[in-house]
């Protein structure tokens, strides 16, 4: 290391060649040309091969009928999508996607929103509470999945016995529909409000200060100045969490997937009624464990139409909302 | 808003903010250390039981759990060095040096992000099956051995540390691009490489998607597909899960311990930049 140090300080002080040979500068100049495209290929080759290549692959497969095991059956054109547009598993798998993604992603940012005010005041031990926030997001998904199947456990879960205490009955949390939808939800949160809220709080750090000064001798309230002046402020910064939580809260898989105990024996079905599955967990459920792999893809492929949509709306949606002072 | 003090009121709910974030933690810890029976009482347990070291012994004998921590190791390893090497090279390159069609690549870089590609999944299996690496470490490694955010946080920490007049001198000296780099660059950026390689480790070993689909659960698990596995015995066994969820977090949680205020500060920068 010390080696390192000190040829890296003695450069600069290197003798400067008066006159290179012009073979020297010849491959000077092919290398200062050409090695910046060589040093960031292996991202463009990986995303490519790894990343594009599959993802548009998707689409060609999405119209064969495409065994997973047996390999193309042969071209059938829309068929896939015609079969699809009337599968009530499709359909219902849309419907559980969609309501997740609200359930876990609105509280969630508003959560997040609130969370990082707090943050911004003047704390003591501010790397303490932020480490606190951030902790649930390096957990991973399974061993979250697994604590939280515990929690909404329907005779000795921790939140039926907290439910109690309110005099609310014990709630069958994987049988129902709103229920799971609740508790898949939980999971998300718990594990990306902080994350969110940290985001927030660095973008609302830079908020000018003198802005708040000249709105409190306006006599504005706390309350105000937050809608007013702080959200409008750190726009960026929540249309681009918006964005990322709908791209990631629409492709759920091991939130859910997980929260049945029955996931390896009973196709990923997500609930006794699919009553948790999401579209997610059906593309894997038709690919992987039925192999039907052109009408796996189909899913894929209707379901990046519907992040990309779905991405879209949110995006103006937000950026008129938080645009408003 | 900045100038407001923090009273009691906001620090109890802090508090409990905190104790929302630590407690599955601690309570899949109590659970891991109680015997199962004590699980099916009214009132569910808040302090640790003694049988810890005897759930913990079962999950190694359901599961083949050293395997599998081996596993995630390898693959976690080899992804955060790869992460670090290829990432501070790009990153080098975006911020240092100048090529044409540079901004508009970065811009390329960063909307990959973007790129649901998850969804591709399928022909990605069917390319590893192709390629014979259906079951090995190598599936899960490979797709990810370069990642946007890695090029995204190496630039950004180059930008910041690395001087340009080092750099012009090194060039005018005939150093070659990549000797620049390893003389100039890289030492400048160390400790956000090794921040980089600390974050990339944990997001690797927490991957569960694309191992579970591609590696074989009974062969070549890594822990979060171990962690699958336990969840779906004949009964749920939580005693067994939720041992089997303590051993997979302690590792990222060490490093986590380690390495908040970088975490943090890392996270925290790249929001106000991107």
């Amino acid at each position: 290391m010390t080696a390192l140090r000190t040829e890296t300080e003695a450069v600069p002080a290197a003798s400067v060649p008066s006159s290179p040979e012009p073979k020297r500068l010849r491959l000077n100049n092919w290398d200062a040309k050409y090695t910046p495209y060589l040093i960031i290929a292996p991202f463009f080759l990986v995303f490519g091969i790894f990343g594009l290549y599959p993802l548009v692959y998707t689409a060609w497969v999405s119209l064969h009928d495409w065994q997973l095991i047996d390999g193309n059956q042969g071209f059938v054109g829309l068929a896939n999508y015609v079969e699809l547009f009337s599968d009530a598993k499709f359909w219902n798998a849309l419907f559980n996607t969609i309501s997740l993604f609200v359930l876990s992603t609105v509280p969630q940012l508003l959560a997040a929103l609130g969370l990082a005010a707090l943050l911004d005041r003047g704390l003591r031990g501010r790397a303490f509470w932020r480490a606190g926030v951030l902790l649930p997001n390096v957990i991973s998904v399974a061993a979250v999945a697994l604590v939280f199947a515990q929690f909404f456990g329907r005779d000795f879960g921790i939140v039926n016995f907290l439910l109690g205490f309110v005099g609310i009955d014990p709630i069958d949390w994987r049988a129902e529909t709103w229920a799971s939808h609740l508790a898949v939800s939980t999971m998300v949160m718990w594990r990306w409000t902080g994350y969110n809220a940290l985001l927030y709080l660095a973008a609302m750090q830079s908020v000018p200060k003198d802005m708040y000064e000249s709105a409190t001798l306006d006599g504005a309230s706390r309350w105000r100045m937050f809608w007013s002046i702080t959200v409008p402020s750190i726009r960026p910064t929540i249309l681009f969490t918006v964005v990322t939580s709908t791209i990631g809260g629409l492709q759920l898989f091991a939130e859910p997937a997980l929260f049945d105990p029955g996931f390896a024996a009973n196709n990923a079905s997500g609930g006794s009624d699919r009553q948790f599955q999401t579209l997610v967990m059906y593309m894997y459920e038709k690919g992987f464990r039925l192999f039907d792999a052109g009408y796996s893809a189909t899913i894929a492929w209707m379901l990046f139409l519907v992040v990309l949509l779905v991405a879209v709306v949110n995006f103006s949606l937000t950026r008129r909302i938080a645009g408003k002072g | 808003m900045k100038n407001a003090k923090a009273g009691p009121l906001l620090y109890g709910f802090l508090v409990a903010v905190l104790a929302a974030s630590v407690f599955p933690l601690y309570y899949s810890f109590i659970v891991a250390s109680k015997d199962n029976s004590v699980l099916g009482e009214k009132v569910p347990p808040l302090f640790p039981g003694g049988n810890l070291v005897e759930n913990v012994t079962r999950v190694f004998d359901s599961v083949d759990f050293w395997l599998a921590m081996q596993n995630s190791f390898i693959v976690a390893a080899s992804v955060a060095i790869s992460n670090v090497v290829l990432g501070t090279l790009a990153g080098f390159a975006f911020a240092r040096l100048r090529f044409r069609g540079r901004d508009s690549l970065f811009l390329v870089v960063l909307g990959t992000a973007m790129v649901p590609t998850q969804l591709g999944v399928i022909p990605l299996y069917m390319l590893m099956s192709d390629l014979d690496w259906y079951g090995t470490l190598q599936a899960v490694i490979v797709p990810v051995l370069i990642g946007s955010f890695a090029v995204f946080w190496m630039r950004q920490a180059c930008e910041e540390t690395v001087p340009h007049e080092l750099i012009e001198a090194a060039r005018v000296d005939g150093c070659s691009v990549l000797r620049t780099f390893w003389h100039v660059g890289f030492p400048a950026v160390r400790p956000q490489a090794a921040v980089l390689g600390m974050f990339t480790f944990m997001t690797a070993w927490n991957d569960f998607f694309w191992p579970l689909i591609v590696l074989d659960p009974n062969d070549s698990p890594t822990v979060q597909v171990a962690l699958s596995t336990l969840a779906s015995g004949y009964y749920t066994d939580y005693s067994l899960m939720l041992a089997g969820a303590s051993l997979a977090v302690l590792p990222v949680i060490a490093i986590f311990v380690l390495l908040s205020r970088q975490i943090v500060g890392g996270i925290m920068q790249g929001a106000v930049k991107g």
